[in-house]
């Protein structure tokens, strides 16, 4: 053989792509020449998840060819140029454009065609498949001009197609042959639930009806004549009625074929000839079977793959024909011996048929799972798929009834066996998915959950929760276990605490961006003082570092604070006139004051010059920490108010001000009942009443906004701040990192009313250290921005460039709009354009 | 006084700034000569390290901003504006395999 082999793959499917992968994952790319002939006029697509192009995915989203991948393995992609020969003796291969390729080791990866059955008027205009990008680019034009269509076929693949069809907004008739809808996956309980659910999405069905005859006026479609007599008149056909395997290129060279097709191949997916392999639809697997199926061609492509990498491999010996219907509202699940064809097999049955739900699950003498049918709720699948061949931990009756019904309450994926295989698409068991913390991962190292997306329900409950997790890859504590290391060794610094209490591996480590800030802002929570200042500065997010948000252009924004939104007309003005003399775009926050944009890093230390002399002070917009405390006018000014709200709001703002959490704090205060100020949106609020105030705690907006709870009534001032103060101190105390206090509450066992247990009648007796911590915060804030702006050592940080302190960033720029100015990402793109 | 300086092109080196001036675990920005520029690292054990500046996500000049982390013992930079990481010595991005930001040699002098 050459010393470079030529290893030449025809057809860059889906299942081509991944034999691709495989190369490169055993390095075969490094040491041969690889060459794909592809027929379609773009890389491998993701042909499992076609439909969502019609749910706004583009073609390039599609795509399962990673950015750079084919470049990076030096691997050549030749795209619309079909193979059209074979020359086994001469080993070369002849592509539609002439071009001559000549091989060491063929593999052929052809897929399959779709069925088209041949009635009188199939080649009419109007009349499509469904397999390629193509084909859904042409029924969508086509469609423009349609009102109806009908799809011939009433399996998985014309399911999702009449779905389509229906979503184009056409009338859609669904003609099967068999006498009921997916026959090959569902049995005769399932397909009588799933007419129902269908027909309930608007769609005609005709089961038990062949197609007789596509009836065409001037060449295009305009009805439909079916074997039971009647017609339809529709203006466009799909046909999918099954696909079959492309085998004519190893027919016309004289490689085996199938008695119905496909190329035979051994458990090695060698043809019978030995320096030719087939893979995917297109081949015949050594069991018999042609599988129209993803994963099965993923485990051949990884059987060749290793074959070329001169590795022991087990082969390909079959795989199970599981699968989950993708339609829009439709559950349909079907896995293992759905038939329950093996003998002495028996059925667990449940039907409702008035909510369209059918599910059977089938099971041997000794109670093991062999396989079963989901109708109308597949919510089980994901768990059941996977114990498969075992014994379920519950009795079988079980596991179909609905929920509440009796079902098992704890029945998890942590009754799953090591072994289960939980994403199908690409063969990953239980245990390789342990191997991983998050979600991301578990897609990066196995690629469970990038195929159908069945598995990630499963998945996210096999990941481990935070608390057993710990905070990161650096430590085995969670935030509030940390804390109390940090309280109760007085450790002050990041690396030290990483050294003593880190990961092995972690130990003498960076650290990460998890972690760091989240010491950061313990270490600054039990009273570390200015938070810039030795080993600290390398902790903060950037945000923290330079005091301001960072904005998606590499500009900031400024917020001082306004106590309470509370502001005269001279610190208006001076705010006018900064953003007027920097060029700033300025904002009303949702928080009640003002936010000013569009700071190059530089000019920061130049506008807090001015904002601090006129009386600002930082409004930590960029912390976890407290940022607004909003008032309502209260009742000084507003004829309802039954207590100055105005005054308590600054008063609480200035107090907790600067103070470090594990996430944000908001607040507000409103003069009555009306609740003006929205306090029961905040993490606390506070809401007058004739008697005085009432605290509520552990409220919210944002992505899952939740109401306060309401702690205590009636409190006069002071009882009120002292409850606060223990509040937020025991909150700061046990929080986990970014757990606001509505997520931290709804954890604490016990609930409320163990929180007013603590806060207000002091079980745990810690109400006085609470305080006292509180009371050394309060003593210890000093603004800030004051402190930098009385260092130059401090200030240094604030250049654009380390080695040209007076040159500003260029790429920092601005376009107008609505007589403001806002960031100029175009330029952006193309400064990449120029600087790679 | 040890002073950074980075390679332009082979053969050229441009100053950078003192190497007491990095905090470890904390980056700068550095102005390249051809307008291109660079973010400059030093991690806990005091080795220098420098990528290009530019986050690829956003396209905007604020890697040097980010924080400096390790995994498996090698150091990355978390982007500031949407947290990728890119391995400190080969600019590869750890979160998305088919991005690769440009590494510059640097020397402590
Ligand atoms: C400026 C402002 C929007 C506005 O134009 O009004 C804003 C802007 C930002 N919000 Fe907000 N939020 C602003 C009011 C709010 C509000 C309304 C309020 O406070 O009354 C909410 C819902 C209330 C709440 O938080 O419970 C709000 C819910 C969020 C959330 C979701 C929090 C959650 O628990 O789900 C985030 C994300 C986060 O913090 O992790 C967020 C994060 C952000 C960040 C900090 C995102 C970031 O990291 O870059 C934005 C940057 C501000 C900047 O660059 O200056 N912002 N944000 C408001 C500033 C208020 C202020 O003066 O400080
Ligand atoms: C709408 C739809 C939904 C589906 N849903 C699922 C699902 O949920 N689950 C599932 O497991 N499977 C599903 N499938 C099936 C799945 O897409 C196939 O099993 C898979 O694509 C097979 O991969 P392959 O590489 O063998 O074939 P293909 O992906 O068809 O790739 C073969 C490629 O070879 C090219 N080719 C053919 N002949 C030549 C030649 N002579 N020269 C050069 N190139 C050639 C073809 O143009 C094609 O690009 C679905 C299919 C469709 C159409
Ligand atoms: S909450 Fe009550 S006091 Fe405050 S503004 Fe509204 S109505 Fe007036
Ligand atoms: S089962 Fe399809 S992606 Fe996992």
């Amino acid at each position: 053989m050459n010393p470079t082999p030529t290893i030449v793959l025809v057809g860059h499917g889906m299942v081509g792509q991944r034999f691709l992968e495989a190369l490169a994952e055993r390095g075969v790319t490094g040491r041969a020449r690889i060459v794909v002939l592809g027929e379609e006029p773009r890389p491998a697509y993701d042909r499992v998840q076609l439909t969502s192009y019609f749910s706004g995915r583009t073609p390039e989203e599609l795509s399962v060819v990673g950015d750079g991948f084919l470049e990076r393995h030096g691997i050549e992609l030749r795209t619309g140029d079909p193979v059209v020969a074979v020359d086994r003796a001469a080993r070369t291969v002849v592509t539609g454009s002439g071009r001559t390729v000549a091989y060491d080791h063929l593999v052929l990866a052809t897929g399959s065609y779709p069925f088209v059955p041949p009635v009188p008027g199939r080649d009419a205009a109007g009349c499509f498949v469904y397999r390629t990008i193509e084909d859904l680019l042409a029924i969508e034009e086509y469609a423009k001009g349609a009102t109806t269509g009908a799809v011939v076929g009433g399996g998985l693949l014309g399911l999702e197609a009449a779905g389509a069809l229906k979503g184009l907004g056409l009338a859609t008739h669904v003609v099967e042959f068999a006498p009921r809808l997916m026959p090959v996956q569902v049995d005769e309980g399932g397909g009588a639930a799933l007419l129902r659910t269908i027909e309930r999405m608007g769609l005609t069905v005709h089961t038990g009806t062949g197609t007789q005859e596509v009836v065409a006026d001037g060449g295009a479609v305009t009805g439909m004549r079916l074997s039971d007599g009647s017609e339809l008149a529709v203006d466009m056909v799909v046909f999918s009625a099954g696909v079959r395997p492309r085998d004519q290129l190893a027919r016309e060279c004289g490689l085996a074929v199938g008695e119905r097709g496909g190329i035979a191949v051994d458990a090695h997916c060698r043809t019978s000839d030995p320096a030719v392999f087939a893979i995917g639809e297109c081949a015949l697997a050594a069991d018999g079977r042609v599988y129209g199926l993803v994963a099965p061609g993923y485990e051949m492509a990884r059987t060749v793959a290793a074959v070329l990498a001169g590795e022991a491999d087990g082969g390909f010996t079959g795989a199970d024909l599981s699968t989950k219907l993708k339609l829009l509202g439709v559950d349909v699940a079907s896995f293992g011996d759905a038939h329950g064809t093996a003998e002495g097999c028996l059925d667990v049955v449940y039907a409702d048929s008035r909510a369209g739900v059918y599910k059977k699950l089938v099971v041997d003498a000794e109670g093991r799972l062999l396989g079963g049918v989901l109708v109308g709720d597949a919510e089980a699948y994901g768990l059941l798929r996977p114990m498969t061949g075992s014994r379920p931990p519950v009795p079988p009756e079980r596991l179909v009834l609905p929920a509440g019904a009796g079902a098992p309450a704890a029945l998890g994926p942590a009754a799953l066996p090591d072994d289960a295989v939980v994403c199908s698409c690409h063969n990953v068991t239980k245990h390789a998915i342990g191997q991983c913390s998050t979600l991301a991962e578990v897609k990066r190292c196995t690629k469970a959950g990038t195929g159908c997306g069945g598995c990630v329900k499963v998945i996210e409950q096999l990941l481990p929760s935070p608390a057993e997790q710990g905070l990161c890859g650096c430590f085995p504590y969670t935030r509030s276990e940390l804390y109390e290391i940090a309280r109760t060794l007085r450790t002050t610094s990041f690396a030290a605490l990483l050294d003593s209490h880190g990961r092995e591996a972690a130990k003498g480590g960076e650290g990460c961006e998890v972690c760091k800030p989240a010491v950061g802002s313990i270490l600054a929570s039990l009273g570390n003082g200015y938070i810039l200042d030795g080993e600290q500065a390398a902790l903060q997010d950037t945000n923290d570092h330079h005091l301001a948000n960072l904005q998606r252009n590499g500009s900031y924004s400024v917020v001082p604070r306004v106590p309470g939104g509370e502001i005269t007309p001279e610190k208006l003005i001076v705010i006018g006139e900064v953003a007027r003399d920097f060029g700033l775009y300025t904002k009303i926050t949702g928080g009640q004051r003002i936010d000013l944009f569009g700071a190059r890093v530089d000019q920061l230390p130049s506008i807090w010059t001015r904002l601090v002399d006129a009386g600002f002070e930082s409004g930590h917009a960029y912390g976890k920490a407290l940022r607004t405390v909003k008032s309502c006018v209260g009742q000084t000014w507003c004829r309802y108010g039954v207590q100055d709200s105005v005054r308590m709001a600054i008063r609480l703002e200035l107090r907790y001000r600067g103070l470090r959490a594990p996430h944000k704090l908001k607040s507000a205060v409103s003069g009555c009942a009306r609740e003006c100020a929205e306090a029961r949106s905040k993490d606390f609020g506070v809401i007058a009443t004739a008697g005085g105030w009432n605290l509520y705690v552990g409220g919210n907006g944002g992505a899952s906004p939740r109401h306060a709870d309401l702690l205590a009534q009636d409190l006069s001032d002071a009882e009120l701040v002292r409850l606060i103060d223990r509040f937020l101190m025991f909150y700061i105390r046990t929080a986990e990192r970014l757990e606001r206090t509505s997520v931290w509450l709804e954890r604490l066992e016990g609930g409320l009313d163990h929180l007013r247990e603590v806060v207000v009648d002091d079980s745990l007796g810690l109400a006085a250290e609470l305080e006292s911590l509180m009371a050394a915060h309060v003593a210890g804030y000093r603004d800030e921005w004051a402190e930098t702006l009385d260092d130059p050592e401090r200030l240094r940080r604030f250049v654009s460039f380390v080695n040209a302190p007076e040159t500003p960033d260029p790429t920092v720029r601005f376009v107008p709009e609505r007589d403001q100015i806002k960031p100029d990402l175009a330029f952006l793109t193309l400064e990449g354009v120029t600087s790679r | 006084m040890t002073v950074l300086e980075l390679s332009t092109a082979p053969g050229s080196w441009t100053a950078v700034c003192e190497e007491a001036r990095l905090t470890p675990g904390r980056g700068l920005a550095a102005l390249l000569p051809d307008g291109r520029q660079a973010a400059v690292f030093r991690d806990r054990a005091g080795r220098a390290y420098a990528i290009d500046n530019r986050d690829p996500f956003t396209g905007a000049q604020v890697l040097s901003r980010g924080l400096v982390g390790s995994a498996g013992g090698r150091p990355f930079v978390a982007s500031p504006l949407l947290k990728q990481r890119f391995d400190l010595a080969t600019g590869r991005c750890l979160d998305d395999e088919a991005v690769v930001v440009a590494v510059y040699e640097i020397r402590a002098r």
